[in-house]
């Protein structure tokens, strides 16, 4: 504990020196500095996505003659909206910033490496950004198949170092974190009294400690065959091209489900304050959903290879698997309109961004289902259709939590509230916006676009499809920076927050705001009736 | 392996399955199944966010409280729903997919080569072309493929079909070219910077057209 007691030594309110954000253990400084990192990468990526747009956006080449260009630009896209964007800002910002207070903590068990966690995203991060300084540039996607990894004159070790940084931090914080709901709960806070957010991060973390080891094989083997010469994926000398793929989704189906987690985790959160209801049935949702979808997580990886050639009855079986995701997901989402009913709704911006979070996983939940069916992927698999659903289920409504998180703590962050007014405003143009361009995307899916296509010269007819998606990135662009604008509004001119705004019983909102190093002036002791969701107790 | 799965096949032995078909009836099936189901999940959540909505300041909810028989109910019930639903999808798929894998008797095969970025395909007769693969219409053809260098794949649209191709594996698909015209190819899988330029054509022709074509190229290839 001397980490912690380093911390309390610490004058109460936050420090303004560049040094003590750097060399800080405190949770929260580290939270927030993992919030910095990843709408940095949120923003570079966001403009490859709006670049990759404006480029489909006519027939011919647009923006770039250079198909090359393009590719960086999409390589960069993914890989840095995944790895240093979604999984760092739930699995580092928000896990970070809201455990050790939802569980009545003064900090993490292990300060100093929660640090080096931070440390070695922000490094990942760097490396990542150095995509557009080098000469060489990557250009593998975020999925890096081999054997065109191995052949391309773009730098795959580039890819390989931002991977492992990344999982290493990830590695380091999920140790962290899940000894840290394990050992350091406050006295009377039993794990059926958990918020759903710590339950969902406790998930999450599972799957990254399982998982991310077959990742970081994959990749390094990529690396040692690429640069050293060793034939793993060199069907010529022995080794097998569709060894990659298994490896490769075998972690990164379940990193799917390390993103939805807490996704999901955090929208029962805010609906629950906002609807100031108790979770509708929190044992389902935690062990029917999370559990199940913990469960599951791991033996579907390969509907991502439908079309890759592996043997019909392995397709047949995963396609069942997958199919029956939809039982704890649905669970999930019977849990979410259950706490609205009877609830006492009141709509903040936060509450709109988990109303709309709830709009866009149906969509993209419900999409899912023809992508699960063999025989329908084998049209749609590698066209827009995926595109389009993984971006609603996973992308879009992903940075919807996001947003609403920060929007929820934005007092308890900053102290100060934000402008109601501005936040709805970015809410409902980012709302169509997104709209506008995905559900369009499952059109030009259907018609047979394939992705990863820099022209389209063979869909002509799709020319003004494309035209209204890019329209519809413009509006997401324009969403993004009013995001932006009301976050800096509020920071600036924003009225000072009160300790609890939103009247949650939950006890991140217990202490003052912001809270002080060592978070709780006096460790809370929980009574037999505190719950986190104890609402309309009293009738 | 995949013996095991034949039975669930559809129709006599030697009648060749409609697949595209087969596809666009299973989508246009799927897309009422999801419709449905995301009509439901939106009535009741606008219901919920209108007839809930806090109507007094300080006001808070009034959760109903479930025994345990209901929360057992809550969870078990919509799981067996959901089940139902996934196992109804999951029979249909299967019998389409059998379709997609069983290969007609009597089917025509060309060997097809990917590589950057283009289509080599080589016919029994030992005629090779670039590019533009030729079928004779009314007989089932059956590509069997590898790619040269990187992954690509071999996507149909108007067939409803795609596989990849890859070094140092076979894959195959089959398609039922009924009547003359014309079908685009192209890549879906990325391979580089001219991925979205890796396009090809299916000729299908008329069975005489297409045995005269082979005979002139066998000739051409002989001089």
């Amino acid at each position: 504990m001397y980490a912690t007691e380093e911390a309390l030594r610490h004058k109460p309110g936050f420090g303004q020196t560049l040094r003590e954000w750097i060399f800080t253990i405190d949770h929260k400084r580290i939270g927030i500095l993992y919030l910095i990192g990843s709408l940095a990468a949120f923003a570079v990526a966001g403009l490859m996505a709006l670049l990759i747009r404006i480029e489909l956006g006519s027939l011919g080449p647009t923006l770039t003659s250079n198909p090359g260009t393009y590719n960086v630009w999409l390589y960069f896209h993914g890989a840095a909206m995944i790895l240093a964007f979604q999984i760092p800002a739930l699995t580092g910002f928000l896990a970070n910033y809201l455990v050790p207070l939802m569980i009545g903590a003064r900090d993490m068990a292990f300060p100093r490496l929660n640090a080096l966690s931070l440390w070695l995203y922000w490094a990942g991060i760097i490396l990542a950004l150095l995509t557009f300084v080098i000469p060489d540039p990557p250009d593998v996607m975020w999925t890096g198949y081999p054997p065109y990894s191995l052949k391309t004159g773009g730098n795959t070790a580039f890819y390989v170092f931002t991977v492992h940084l990344m999982g290493f931090s990830s590695i380091v914080g999920g140790i962290n974190l899940l000894t840290t709901i394990f050992y350091m709960r406050a006295p009377g806070l039993k794990l059926n009294k958990l918020n759903i957010f710590v339950w969902s991060t406790m998930g999450a973390f599972v799957l990254q400690l399982v998982f991310i080891p077959v990742l970081a094989a994959a990749v390094t083997t990529l690396l040692f065959d690429k640069y050293l010469g060793t034939h793993f994926y060199d069907p010529a000398n022995g080794g097998d091209v569709l060894l990659y793929q298994n490896l490769f989704w075998f972690y990164s189906h379940p990193a799917v489900y390390v993103i939805l987690l807490p996704t999901i985790g955090m929208i029962f959160d805010i609906v629950a304050t906002f609807a100031k209801n108790r979770v509708f049935n929190y044992n389902m949702v935690v062990y029917g959903g999370i559990g199940g979808v913990v469960l599951m997580s791991g033996e579907v990886w390969i509907h991502h290879l439908f079309t890759s050639g592996m043997p019909d009855w392995i397709r047949i079986g995963m396609m069942i698997s997958t199919l029956l995701i939809s039982i704890p997901v649905g669970l999930l989402m019977i849990g979410l309109l259950g706490t609205l009913y009877r609830g006492a709704i009141q709509y903040t911006t936060p509450m709109l961004y988990a109303v709309g979070f709830i709009f866009l996983f149906l969509i993209g939940g419900l999409t899912g289902i023809p992508n699960a069916m063999t025989a329908i992927d084998l049209y749609i698999h590698d066209t827009h259709f995926v595109v389009a659903h993984f971006h609603y289920v996973m992308a879009v409504a992903t940075t919807f939590a996001i947003f609403g998180s920060v929007y929820y703590l934005f007092p308890k962050m900053t102290g100060r509230m934000y402008s109601e007014t501005l936040g709805k405003i970015g809410f409902f143009i980012l709302f169509a916006g997104v709209n506008i361009t995905f559900f369009t995307m499952f059109i030009v899916g259907f018609k047979g676009m394939p992705r990863r296509y820099y022209d389209y010269q063979q869909f002509p007819q799709l020319e003004g499809l494309h035209h209204i998606i890019t329209i519809g990135a413009y509006i997401i662009g324009i969403a993004a920076l009013l995001i932006l604008i009301s976050w800096i509004h509020g920071l600036i001119a924003g009225k000072k927050a009160p300790d609890n705004p939103w009247g949650s019983k939950s006890l991140e909102w217990t202490t003052s705001t912001p809270p002080p190093p060592g978070n709780f002036r006096e460790l809370p002791i929980l009574t037999e009736e505190w719950h986190p969701y104890g609402y309309g107790r009293s009738k | 392996m995949n013996e095991a799965f034949a039975y669930a096949e559809r129709g006599a032995p030697g009648q060749i399955p409609d697949v595209p078909g087969g596809w666009d009836h299973l989508f246009g099936e799927m897309l009422i199944d999801i419709t449905i189901i995301g009509i439901l999940f939106t009535v009741i959540t606008v219901y919920l966010l209108i007839r809930y909505r806090r109507r007094e300041q300080g006001q808070e909810g009034n959760p109903p409280r479930l025994t345990t028989a209901a929360a057992i109910g809550w969870a078990i019930i919509p799981a067996f729903i959901f089940m139902a639903d996934d196992f109804y999808l999951a029979a249909e798929g299967w019998t389409l997919f059998n379709e997609y894998r069983r290969v007609p008797e009597n089917a025509y095969e060309v060997k097809v080569e990917g590589s950057m970025w283009s289509w080599h395909f080589i016919y029994p007769e030992g005629v090779e072309s670039f590019g533009e693969l030729r079928v004779p219409a009314g007989t089932p053809v059956v590509v069997r493929m590898t790619s040269k260098d990187v992954v690509h794949s071999f996507f149909i649209p108007d067939f409803r079909v795609k596989q990849d191709m890859m070094p140092g594996r076979m894959t195959y698909l089959w398609f039922y070219p009924k009547a003359p015209g014309e079908h685009l190819i192209t890549c879906a899988e990325y391979c580089g910077l001219m991925h979205s330029g890796m396009k090809g054509m299916i000729k299908v022709v008329s069975q005489d057209e297409f045995n005269n074509w082979i005979e002139t190229e066998k000739k051409n290839n002989n001089t």
